[in-house]
């Protein structure tokens, strides 16, 4: 076997070595804790499967559940809804001089706190808030209606958040886009609608799932808009996660719950894999 | 299903070393940890109050190095996974300091060096802070979950009994302070049940009493929600509320209130205490005296993150910050409060269900 042949196959690994050690040192190992601490008991340790049972057991529990899956479904809906026009505006109608200025105003919401976004929308849709006054003042309602501290608030917070991630791989898709596939729709005898709907939309359904993966798993995860908009009227599995850390301490039950939450991530991750057919590429 | 395997079975070992690679990653985090000569500080956030803290610095020429946590869970988890002597002192819940004794954390505080006769007496939680005749907490600041609420929409005499806050008038105008043990207390007492004698069989009756408040609240909302929805006219009164709440936005919203009801109130008390393992004992106890002389009692009373009463009745407080505080009248208020709830491990499980239960009523 030659010098060469050996190089050949110890340099790939040398070049993915940092990845995998990172990878293992800031997500296997971590999650294999996270896993042993949720086979342990609260009070004096040793293995048990009660912190799982809980779950199953409780129905206030599984609710939060529920209710997570709800929220997440219906904010990634509406984000998707509203990136796509957003981007293809992007892509299609705004000049290629201007696209950078507008990408930057379409991240510039990101360089602000997420707590203090969340907080301004609480006062946006308070009762003394812009939205109450305006739908007040203009007579079209007496009495301000309850915004504020309602799953409302919370979707409305989470679209804010994550329809610009949307928008900003729905873009990147739509800018590979070949213009030819369009010009050959179009030799083809089909109109714009038809070349949206049977080309343009099809060839970017890549993008559209990934941007709606990576909204499920941030929406799915978040604690701090629930908490402030949602005004704790309903739980949501992460704040069922920090319940049980901040009086009482326990980490096997906090453990054994984002466990069951990282586990409908991954269902949901493979669910979007097969319907991309990754597994092919 | 539990197993005991506490000496030898793999998940202790896991455990331990997880915890020692997490007090590593503190540590790093934690930079704030580099100078031995400094004084290391678990807090709630009043301590975090430059006007609190600078005072002490410059007259000892060190720096306090503070770390913030809420709830005595998170805090234990922060020592559990710190080296030992990596923290001097530790704020901590009255009623949690066996929690802390228990696991062998803390030193006991010399009473003849703290001025214990300065204190409201119903404040020293002897039955919390005296462990096996030794004291290991001092109790620094105080005050009380009971009823916030805005003088100018609420009759203040519906304030003064806590069957307003399940009646039709304030639908729809209450937010509830979202943590369980105090606002439990609170329901118990509204059935006439002593915060220091409930049992499992209690729980029924109160989780009714909870739904009935849930059905008329429109926000459960941590510290700083609470009080914007209180301080934004959002809500019109805060249940589990107290002076921490009014107080501190006084200046601004004068009309915000509280009120100790007929039923009673319910005693908080926050204390201060030395970890064992210390290197800075010295340093330590003189952040202690410090805290608790006049001078930082006001500081702490006042600090911007919430006021509440100081446990020093000398405190140097101002007339004006007095009237705020209610400061004349706490001898009435401490007559007719109860003391936190201290439910044991299991109680304290069953009663966060029946709180995940009531946030998940609809």
């Amino acid at each position: 076997m030659s010098a060469n042949g050996n190089a050949g196959r110890t340099l790939p690994w040398a070049l993915v070595t940092p990845a995998l050690g990172w990878t293992l040192l800031f997500f296997v190992l971590p999650f294999l804790a996270m896993g042993f601490s949720s086979l342990t008991a609260h009070e004096g340790g040793g293995f048990t499967l009660s912190n799982y049972s809980q779950f199953f057991a409780n129905p206030a529990y599984w609710r939060a559940m529920v209710n997570s899956l709800q929220v997440t479904a219906i904010v990634t809906l509406i984000s998707v809804l509203l990136a796509y026009p957003f981007a293809w505006i992007l892509a299609e109608q705004v000049p290629e001089r201007w696209q950078r200025l507008a990408l930057m105003l379409a991240v510039l919401p990101f360089w602000t706190s997420y707590v203090v976004r969340s907080y301004s929308w609480l006062l946006v849709l308070a009762q003394n808030g812009v939205i109450n006054r305006a739908l007040t003042g203009s007579d079209l309602f007496a009495e301000p209606v309850q915004l504020a501290n309602t799953r409302l608030a919370t979707i409305t917070g989470f679209v804010h958040f994550f329809v610009m991630l949307l928008t900003l791989t729905i873009f990147a898709n739509l800018k590979q886009l070949s213009p030819s596939y369009r010009k050959a729709a179009a030799d083809l005898g089909a109109g714009p609608v038809r070349t949206f709907l049977h080309v343009v939309l099809p060839l970017t359904l890549p993008g559209i799932m990934v941007g709606a993966f990576l909204t499920f798993v941030l929406c799915i995860g978040d604690y701090i808009t629930p908490q402030i908009l949602g005004g704790n009227n309903e739980l949501l599995m992460p704040q069922l996660v920090m319940m049980q850390i901040g009086r009482r301490g326990d980490f096997p039950l906090a453990s054994a719950l984002s466990i069951i939450l990282m586990a409908v991530v991954t269902v949901a991750y493979l669910a979007c894999a097969r319907w991309l057919k990754i597994e092919r590429a | 299903m539990s197993i005991n395997m506490k000496t030898t079975n793999p998940f202790s070992v896991l455990k331990s070393h997880f915890r020692a690679a997490c007090a590593a990653t503190a540590l790093l985090a934690t930079g704030s940890l580099a100078q031995a000569a400094d004084l290391n500080a678990l807090i709630w956030c009043d301590h975090a109050d430059p006007a609190l803290l600078q005072p002490f610095e410059e007259a000892n020429g060190i720096k306090v190095n503070v770390k913030e946590f809420e709830g005595t869970g998170a805090g234990l988890a922060i020592v559990e996974q710190s080296q030992p002597g990596d923290w001097d002192v530790m704020v901590i819940d009255s009623i949690d300091i066996p929690r802390g004794v228990e696991k062998g954390l803390f030193e006991p505080l010399p009473e003849d060096k703290l001025p214990f006769a300065d204190l409201f007496p119903q404040v020293k939680m002897d039955s919390s802070t005296v462990v096996d005749g030794k004291r290991y907490g001092i109790t620094e600041k105080f005050g009380y979950n009971t009823i916030g609420y805005n003088k100018t929409k609420v009759d203040p005499a519906d304030m003064q009994s806590m069957a307003a806050l399940i009646g039709d008038k304030y639908k729809g105008k209450i937010a509830i302070y979202d943590y369980y043990l105090p606002v439990i207390g609170m329901a118990a007492l509204a059935i006439g049940k002593k915060t220091a004698e409930l049992t499992e069989a209690d729980l029924p009756a109160i989780k009714d009493e909870l739904l009935k408040m849930k059905a008329n609240a429109k926000l459960v909302g941590e510290v700083t929600a609470s009080q914007t929805a209180l301080a934004t006219g959002e809500v019109d009164i805060l249940v589990g509320g107290g002076e921490w709440v009014t107080a501190g936005l006084a200046k601004e919203n004068p009309a915000l209130d509280f009120s100790i009801p007929k039923e009673g109130a319910v005693l908080w008390s926050q204390s201060l205490a030395m970890f064992k393992d210390s290197g800075n004992k010295d340093m330590a106890l003189k952040f202690i005296q410090y805290i608790m002389s006049p001078e930082g009692q006001a500081r702490l009373a006042t600090s911007s993150c919430y006021w509440g009463m100081p446990a020093n009745s000398k405190a140097a407080l101002s007339d004006e910050q007095k009237t705020i505080l209610r400061f004349d009248e706490q001898p009435d208020f401490l007559a007719r409060a109860q003391s936190y709830p201290a439910p044991n491990a299991d109680l304290d499980k069953k009663m966060q269900d029946v709180w995940t239960e009531m946030l998940q009523a609809q």
